[in-house]
C-alpha cells in the first residue's frame, strides 16, 4: 500500500538524525574511551588503560560498588512503596481508583530539580525535619546523617521514582481480567493465596519493567548525590561528571560511562527476557 | 448486565497507600508551605508567613531570561522531535529496511538512559565537530532524546488507528500525501497532543543532559541550579511553587482538553500516558 | 405472574430436599433495582436453568449464589445453613465462567488441581483426582498444555473439570456455551447433560437461550425484569405458559387479544366458546397447534378460520406460514413440508390450545 517513495521519505530523515546525533555520538564515547590525556590535552593514542584503571582503582570500584547498592536499594524501597499502592488502587479503590491514579501522576510532572531541591531543605541541620524534631523535644541537635549522605539520596530518588515504578505495576494489574480473581476465590483461595498465585505471577511484567527503570536510572544519576549526597554519597555519575570537569580525564569518563552504558544496555536485554518468559495472554 | 465486583475493605492495605502519598506528596507541600515563611527554609514550624520572596522573585531579571530560554528551547524541542519522532514511528509501523531492529532500539534508548550517557556523548560530538555550546547545542540535545517519546506515543497512534480508513482514502481517489494529511494526522490528533504536551514538560524541567551542553544562556532549571550552590533561600521555593503550579495547571488543562466529548480516545490517552 | 411449581408432587419434593433456598432476595445497584424479591428453592441433584434475557439478573442472581455480591435483602441458605454470608472461598459452591477464567500462567494440569492445592491437599491425591478429572472430560493429552493453546469448546472442558474436581455440592454455570459455535454447543450441550446425570451434582445453569433451556433442564426458571415470571419444567412451561411473556420468550407463539363475552372468545377474526371469565383476555396459541383443515377431520372442540396466505418459509422438515385473517391481524402457522401454496385456506385449531395468559 506504501510506495517506495514513500517508505523512503519516512525513514530517511531519522535514520540520518539517529545517526548523526545519537550512533556518532555514542561511538565517539566509545573511541574516546580507548584514548588518553597527555599534559592536560586528549591524545588519540590507543590504548587500554581508562579500563585497567577503572577496575584496579580502589577508588572507583568502591563508588562503583556504592553506586550499585544505592540503585538496589532504591529499587527496593520504590518497589515496596509502589506495589502495594498500585495493588490497592487497582483492586480496592473501586469508584475512587480514576482520582487516586491521577493524584499518584502529578508529581511526575513536577520538576525533579524542585523536589530533590525539597528534600534538602527537609533533610538539613537547619532543615524542617530536625526543625520538628526539636520543636517536639525528640532531640535536642541536629539529626546529621539525614542530609548528605546515602541515605539522603537513597530517599531523595525513592520519592522520585516510586511513581515511575507505580505505573508499569498499575497497567500489569488492571490488565489482570477480574474473573481470573474471582475463579480463584471461587475455587477457594482467600486474599493472600490469590495474590500469591494468580496477581503476583500475573504482574511480574510489570514488575521487571518498573524496577529496571528505577535501577538503570537510579545508576547513572549524578544530580541527586550533588544535591544531597555530600561527599559520602558520591556515585559514579558524579566520578564521570568530574572527569568532564575539573578533573579533565575525557577518556577516562568515557571509559566509565562506556561501562554504565554496557551495564545498563545489559539489564535491558534481561529484564526483556525475562519479561517475555513471563507474559501470558 | 450487573454491576462490577464490589470492592472489599483492606484497611491496613488503606492505610499503608495514605502514608506512601504522604511520601509522595510531603516535599511539595513542604515546599510551597516555606515559599511564604519569612525566617527561610529551615526550622518548624514556619512563622510570619509573607509574599515578599515571591516579590523578589518577580523582580529577579535573569531567572525570567532562564524562563524565557527554557521555552525557546522547549518549544523548538516539541517542533523537532513531534516531526522527526512522527516520521520515525511512520517508519516502523510501515516501512522494512535493513537494521530496522537496531533503529528501533537507538530511537528508545535515550528514554531509558541516564540523561548523563546522552549528554556526555553529545557533547564529545559538539566538540569533534567544533561548534560552541550555546542554546542551540541544548535545543539539539533535548530534541534528539525526547524523538523517543514521540516515537513511542505515535507509534501507538498508529497501531491503534483504522488502516481501512487510509485505504478509504485512496480507493475515493485522495494521493497518499492527501491521504496523510487528511486522514492519517487527524486520527493522530490525541498522541501528537499528548506527545506534545510531554516533550514540552520534560524539556522545561531537562537537567542532566542540559548540564553538558549549557552556553553561556541558562535554562530554568540550570539557573536554579546555579542558585542553589550559592545558597538557598526561599525565592528557589517561590519559583519552585510557581513552577508546580503552572505544572498542575498543565495537567489540569490537558485533563479537560481529553475529556471534553473524547470519550473512549480519552480512555486509552490515559492509560498510555 | 407465578413462581409456583406444577403439581403438588414437585413442590413436596422440593420442600423435602432442598439444597439451595432463596429467600426473598433481592439486589440493588445504587439506584437501579436488578433483583426484586427472589423465592426459590433448588432441590439435590436438579438441573436448574435460569432463563432471561440480558439485563433480567439472571447473572446476577448466579453472582450472588456464587458469592461475588452481596444480597441487598433475602438470605440464601444451603444445606439447612446461611450461605450469603460466606465467602465464595468458604461456600461448597464452584463456577464456570462465562469465559472460563482459566488462569493463563498455568498449565491444565495446574489449573484443574488448583482448588486442591488451595485447600492444601497431598500431592499423591491431586495427582490422581486431577487425572480422573480430566478423563471425564476427556482432556487428558492436553495436561501440560497452557489455555491459549486450546480451542473454547477445550477451555470449556477444562473449566468445568477445574470445577468439579472440587466436588462441589451444586455447580453455578454462567452461559458456559455461548462462546461456542452452533455445532460444537449441540455437542457440549449433550456432554453437560450426561455427566450431570452421571454424577448427580446439582446444576444451576445460566442462559439466555430458552431452547438450550428446554433441552437441558430438569426446571426453568424464567426471569424477567428481575422478578421470576415462571418456574416450571421446561413442558410445562411450554404447553402451558402462565403470561403473554413467557409464551413468546420461549418458543413462537401467536398472541391472539380479544375478549372473552358470554362465554365466547373473540380475537379478530377468531372467535371460539371459552370456558373462562368475561374480560379482556390475551390467548397464546402456538404455529404448530394450528392446522390446515384440508389436512385432518376437525374432532368436536375445534375451532376454524379462514385465511390468505401471505408468506411461506420453508425449514426443511416443516412450513412456516403467515397468514392474513383478515383486518391486519397476521397469524403464523408450522405445517409439515408440502410445497409451496397460496390464495385462501381454511384453518383449525383445537380449542384447548388456546392457553389464555395474563399480560
Amino acid at each position: 500500500m506504501y510506495s517506495r517513495a514513500y517508505k523512503t521519505l519516512v525513514s530517511l530523515p531519522p535514520l540520518l538524525w539517529v545517526g548523526l546525533f545519537l550512533l556518532l555520538p555514542y561511538a565517539l564515547m566509545f573511541a574516546h574511551s580507548f584514548w588518553a590525556v597527555r599534559d592536560g590535552a586528549l591524545v588519540h593514542q590507543w590504548n587500554l588503560h581508562n579500563y585497567v584503571t577503572l577496575f584496579s582503582k580502589p577508588v572507583y570500584v568502591e563508588v562503583l560498588l556504592r553506586t550499585m547498592r544505592i540503585a538496589a536499594s532504591v529499587t527496593l524501597c520504590s518497589l515496596l512503596l509502589g506495589y502495594p499502592l498500585a495493588y490497592y488502587l487497582s483492586f480496592h479503590a473501586g469508584a475512587r481508583k480514576e482520582l487516586l491514579y491521577q493524584l499518584v501522576i502529578v508529581p511526575l510532572w513536577v520538576s525533579y530539580l524542585v523536589r530533590g531541591y525539597a528534600w534538602k531543605t527537609i533533610l538539613g541541620s537547619e532543615g524542617v525535619l530536625n526543625g520538628f524534631f526539636e520543636y517536639l523535644h525528640l532531640t535536642h541537635a541536629p539529626v546529621a546523617f539525614l542530609l548528605y549522605s546515602p541515605f539522603a539520596v537513597v530517599l531523595m530518588l525513592t520519592h522520585i521514582y516510586t511513581p515511575f515504578v507505580f505505573l508499569p505495576i498499575y497497567a500489569a494489574l488492571e490488565h489482570i481480567p477480574r474473573p481470573l480473581v474471582e475463579a480463584s476465590h471461587d475455587l477457594g483461595a482467600g486474599s493472600a493465596q490469590t495474590f500469591l498465585r494468580v496477581i503476583l505471577p500475573l504482574s511480574i511484567p510489570g514488575l521487571l519493567a518498573g524496577a529496571t527503570f528505577a535501577f538503570v536510572l537510579s545508576l547513572g544519576d549524578f544530580l541527586a548525590p550533588l544535591l544531597v549526597g555530600g561527599a559520602s554519597g558520591t556515585m559514579i555519575a558524579n566520578v564521570v561528571q568530574s572527569l568532564f570537569g575539573a578533573a579533565y580525564d575525557w577518556p577516562l569518563g568515557a571509559a566509565i560511562s562506556v561501562c554504565i552504558l554496557i551495564i545498563t544496555i545489559s539489564l535491558l536485554f534481561l529484564s526483556e527476557r525475562l519479561e517475555k518468559r513471563w507474559s501470558f495472554k | 448486565m450487573s454491576g462490577h465486583a464490589p470492592t472489599r475493605r483492606a484497611p491496613l492495605l488503606a492505610i499503608y497507600s495514605a502514608l506512601v502519598f504522604i511520601f509522595i506528596y510531603l516535599p511539595v507541600v513542604v515546599l510551597i508551605l516555606y515559599s511564604f515563611n519569612r525566617d527561610g527554609v529551615g526550622g518548624f514550624p514556619p512563622r510570619h508567613l509573607t509574599l515578599d520572596w515571591y516579590r523578589l522573585l518577580f523582580a529577579d531579571a535573569p531567572i525570567w531570561d532562564a524562563v524565557v530560554n527554557s521555552l525557546i528551547v522547549a518549544a523548538g524541542s516539541v517542533a523537532l522531535s513531534l516531526t522527526l519522532g512522527l516520521l520515525a514511528a511512520l517508519a516502523l509501523d510501515r516501512a522494512t529496511f535493513p537494521g530496522k531492529a537496531l533503529f528501533r532500539r537507538l530511537v528508545l534508548l535515550p528514554l531509558i538512559l541516564p540523561g548523563i550517557i546522552t549528554g556526555l556523548s553529545l557533547l564529545m560530538f559538539v566538540v569533534f565537530a567544533g561548534a560552541q555550546l550555546s542554546l542551540l547545542t541544548v535545543f539539539l540535545g533535548h530534541g534528539t532524546a525526547l524523538i523517543s517519546v514521540a516515537t513511542t506515543e505515535l507509534f501507538a497512534g498508529l497501531q491503534k488507528m483504522d488502516r481501512a480508513q487510509e485505504e478509504a482514502s485512496l480507493d475515493l481517489g485522495a494521493t497518499p500525501w492527501q491521504t496523510f494529511w487528511r486522514v492519517t494526522l487527524p486520527n493522530l490528533k490525541l498522541s501528537l497532543i499528548a506527545a506534545g504536551l510531554l516533550i514540552f514538560t520534560l524539556s522545561m524541567d531537562e537537567i542532566a543532559v542540559t548540564f553538558f551542553l549549557i552556553g553561556r544562556d541558562n535554562t530554568l532549571p540550570l539557573e536554579i541550579w546555579g542558585r542553589l550552590r550559592r545558597g538557598i533561600t526561599p525565592e528557589i521555593n517561590a519559583v519552585s511553587t510557581l513552577i508546580f503550579a503552572v505544572s498542575v495547571a498543565l495537567i489540569v488543562i490537558w485533563y479537560r482538553v481529553r475529556t471534553r466529548g473524547l470519550g473512549a480516545d480519552a480512555q486509552e490517552l490515559l492509560e498510555r500516558l | 405472574m407465578s413462581s409456583a411449581a406444577a403439581n403438588p408432587q414437585h413442590q413436596l419434593s422440593a420442600a423435602l430436599e432442598a439444597l439451595l433456598e432463596l429467600r426473598g432476595v433481592a439486589k440493588r445497584f445504587g439506584a437501579r433495582e436488578v433483583l426484586k424479591n427472589i423465592s426459590l428453592n433448588i432441590s439435590s441433584g436438579e438441573f436448574l436453568t435460569l432463563l432471561g434475557e440480558s439485563g433480567s439478573g439472571k447473572t446476577t442472581l448466579l453472582r450472588l449464589v456464587a458469592g461475588f455480591e452481596q444480597p441487598s435483602a433475602g438470605e440464601i441458605w444451603m444445606s439447612g445453613q446461611r450461605l450469603d454470608t460466606l465467602p465464595p472461598y468458604k461456600r461448597r459452591v464452584n463456577t464456570v465462567f462465562q469465559h472460563y477464567a482459566l488462569f493463563p500462567h498455568l498449565s491444565v494440569r495446574e489449573n484443574v488441581a488448583y482448588g486442591l492445592r488451595v485447600q492444601k491437599t497431598s500431592a499423591t491425591e491431586i495427582s490422581g483426582r486431577v487425572d480422573e478429572a480430566l478423563r471425564m472430560v476427556k482432556m487428558q493429552e492436553f495436561a501440560a498444555s497452557r489455555p491459549s493453546k486450546l480451542s473454547g469448546g477445550q477451555q470449556q472442558r477444562v473449566a468445568l473439570a477445574r470445577a468439579l474436581i472440587n466436588r462441589p455440592l451444586l455447580l453455578l454455570l454462567d452461559e458456559p456455551l455461548s462462546a461456542l459455535d452452533a455445532n460444537l454447543r449441540k455437542q457440549m450441550q449433550s456432554e453437560l447433560k450426561a455427566l450431570q446425570r452421571e454424577l448427580g451434582i446439582t446444576f444451576l445453569f445460566v442462559t439466555h437461550d430458552q431452547e438450550e433451556a428446554m433441552a437441558l433442564s430438569d426446571r426453568i426458571a424464567l426471569l424477567r425484569n428481575g422478578a421470576l415470571e415462571q418456574v416450571a419444567t421446561p413442558r410445562e412451561i411450554y404447553a402451558h405458559p402462565a403470561t403473554a411473556y413467557t409464551a413468546q420468550f420461549i418458543g413462537q407463539t401467536n398472541l391472539l387479544r380479544g375478549e372473552i363475552i358470554d362465554g365466547t372468545a373473540r380475537c379478530g377474526a377468531l372467535q371460539w366458546p371459552a370456558d373462562s371469565p368475561s374480560g379482556s383476555a390475551i390467548f397464546s396459541l402456538r404455529p404448530e397447534a394450528i392446522r390446515l383443515a384440508s389436512d385432518a377431520t376437525a374432532p368436536p372442540g375445534t375451532a376454524r378460520f379462514r385465511a390468505t396466505l401471505q408468506q411461506q418459509f420453508f425449514s426443511g422438515a416443516s412450513e412456516l406460514l403467515e397468514v392474513n385473517c383478515g383486518g391486519g391481524q397476521l397469524l403464523r402457522v408450522r405445517i409439515s413440508a408440502r410445497g409451496p401454496l397460496s390464495g385462501e385456506h381454511d384453518f383449525i385449531f383445537s380449542m384447548a390450545d388456546a392457553i389464555r395468559v395474563q399480560e
